[in-house]
């Protein structure tokens, strides 16, 4: 790689990259006697697209589930935006600005598509309870200018036609895209994807790779994605981790990573002797 | 025969304002059963213990009385002042979210993820902690709980209703109170839950816990809110139920009359929980006035858990409840 350490870098089709905005230091995640990961580290920059790949349970999700703050690692550190990150909920790394889609959907089943992408708003939402329960004014306000903005979102991921419908009845692809469009709403500075090709055809993978590079394009969103499909990643990330029982086998571009030995053997198997 | 018309008619209305009584109860077990999952069988004893703290604070008691007495050797039991009604009810309030948060912070933090029923043996426990809690703060005696509400016949409807029909109709005031109250509660908690920042984050954790914390809901906050909320139910419908027959022991019962209400308008369902309680409070009182006298009386104590049982033969989710579908 050329450059890595200050300033950032362009990419080949043009884009700027910018400095670190996320950097994981030596993370070590065990459950139990089970080591998943295993003093892993990376970093992943201002507006790129870094992917995370490796064979079946390589330790992709959990990994992202340490960024997402869903699992505490035993060793390692957390750092966004230049400051070492403190333990936290969930909860309060989604208010830092880190949105997540999920491999089995998480999706609120008994709502519409609109009220499930609304709730990707919570978190700008700032008017107190009272206010709230009297609803008049401020409130009133507040929830027109979120749902501009939730507009905006599901128009750009064309699924105007389902605003109304609850997301029980909505076929796999389209529940994939309502996702991404809640996690979106949120306006994250990092938009992390588990898996959000998973189960898709052709048709509908494209569709999804699409509206991935829109999204990082259009909204200048940096995006960590899992996905199992070489093919894909390749195309979309701007750099790449792989991973494997745990350990991280390999990092940097599609190119460097494709010709990577160790790579090579994790994925095609090799012999041991 | 005109006047057993008339009749029947008062009772069906004075049933209705019986179900109000039941769906207020059921209201609550709903509001926690939908966001958190867990069947709260401490409603009833919450609501007892709401009313037993409004007395306590109306009349100036000091809590834990008898407990300061034996270790200090002192002999204090009242302040010597009396609480305002409307002050006495917004501190009994403010108790039940101390309580809503304590409950968390000390039992169900400990049981996220836990099954069903080892949460409603929880609640089990928590109900009878709450009633020794009760009793040690504010005395087991019975107590009477007047907060000003108008008691008794309404005199301008049985006047009106005589001038009219050339008979008078009996409701008691309280009943035509507590009818008003109960709709007011129930259509500010469905607009809220429907329409507000809170109520929206609330569905979501009744939906989905992982996808709620994805998008920045603290669940904690959420279930505070729920049982702060259910709390708030318990007081009014122990408020309603303790001027009508006292605070005591037996208020903590007519939890167990929630349960074919919520049988029949389902578990998840808020408009469930009102249309159980009424269909309850109707149909017990007519069948009493109907049926009643050739069984020898008294059905009034048997036959909501009768339609109960017979919905769930046929009809095992509710009125309202949510189908469950198994997929294989």
């Amino acid at each position: 790689m050329n450059d890595m350490s200050t300033e950032g870098y362009v990419t080949p089709d043009g884009r700027k990259i910018g400095g670190v905005m996320m950097e994981m230091k030596n993370i070590t995640l065990r459950f139990g006697g089970v080591k998943a990961i295993t003093d892993i580290s990376f970093d992943i920059r201002e507006g790129e697209i870094r992917a995370i790949i490796g064979p079946n349970g390589a330790g992709k999700s959990s990994m992202l589930n340490v960024i997402s703050g869903f699992y505490v690692p035993q060793e390692g550190e957390v750092w966004f935006r230049g400051t070492k990150r403190p333990q936290m909920k969930p909860y309060q790394v989604a208010q830092q600005g880190i949105a997540r889609t999920f491999q089995n959907i998480a999706l609120f089943e008994g709502m519409s598509v609109l009220d499930n992408v609304m709730t990707g708003r919570l978190t700008h939402m700032k008017t107190g309870m009272i206010a709230q329960a009297i609803w008049k004014g401020k409130a009133e306000q507040e929830e027109v200018e979120n749902r501009e903005v939730v507009e905006k979102i599901i128009d750009f991921l064309e699924i105007q036609a389902i605003r109304k419908t609850p997301v029980a009845r909505l076929p796999y692809g389209l529940k994939k895209r309502v996702e991404l469009a809640r996690a979106l709403a949120a306006e994250p500075k990092l938009l992390l994807l588990d898996e959000p090709m998973a189960g898709m055809n052709v048709e509908e993978k494209e569709d999804m790779s699409r509206f991935i590079l829109d999204v990082n394009d259009e909204f200048g969103t940096t995006i960590a994605l899992i996905e199992h499909d070489m093919g894909v990643v390749m195309d979309l990330s701007d750099r790449v981790v792989v991973m494997d029982y745990g350990k991280k086998i390999g990092d940097g571009t599609p190119d460097e990573v494709r010709n990577n030995q160790a790579v090579i053997d994790a994925y095609l198997g090799v012999a041991h002797d | 025969m005109p006047e057993q018309l008339f009749f029947a008619a008062e009772v069906i209305m004075n049933g209705l304002m019986a179900g109000v009584l039941y769906a207020l109860v059921a209201l609550g077990f709903v509001l926690i059963y939908k966001a958190s999952g867990i069947f709260n069988y401490s409603q009833g004893v919450m609501a007892l213990f709401a009313a037993a703290t409004l007395v306590g604070i109306m009349d100036g008691q000091v809590p834990f009385s008898h407990l300061i007495n034996a270790i200090l050797g002192t002999n204090v039991h009242h302040f010597g002042w009396h609480v305002p009604a409307v002050l006495a009810i917004l501190m009994t309030m403010a108790v039940m979210v101390l309580l809503a948060w304590a409950v968390n912070r000390f039992v169900f933090k400990y049981l996220v993820n836990q099954e069903a029923i080892i949460l409603f043996m929880a609640t089990i426990g928590l109900a009878y902690f709450l009633e020794g809690t009760s009793d040690l703060m504010w005395g087991g005696q019975l107590k009477t709980l007047d907060v000003g509400l108008p008691q008794g016949m309404n005199a301008t409807l049985d006047e009106v209703t005589f001038g009219m029909f050339g008979y008078g109709f009996f409701i008691d005031n309280l009943d035509i109170v507590a009818s008003i109250v109960a709709l007011i509660l129930v259509v500010t908690l469905t607009v809220y839950s429907q329409y507000s920042k809170q109520g929206r984050a609330l569905r979501a954790v009744a939906d989905d816990h992982q996808a709620a914390l994805s998008v920045g809901i603290s669940l904690n906050f959420i279930w505070i809110l729920v049982w702060s909320i259910a709390g708030f139910v318990a007081l009014v419908a122990g408020i309603m139920w303790g001027a009508k027959s006292g605070v005591q022991f037996s208020l903590s019962l007519m939890a167990l009359k929630a349960l074919p209400v919520l049988m029949l308008g389902g578990f998840t369902s808020i408009p469930g929980a009102i249309v159980g309680g009424l269909i309850i409070g109707v149909g017990e009182k007519l069948f009493e006035f109907t049926l009643g006298g050739m069984m020898g009386g008294a059905t009034e104590n048997w036959f909501a858990y009768v339609l109960a049982l017979i919905f769930l033969v046929f009809r095992p989710q509710g009125l309202f409840g949510e189908k469950i579908i198994e997929r294989v």
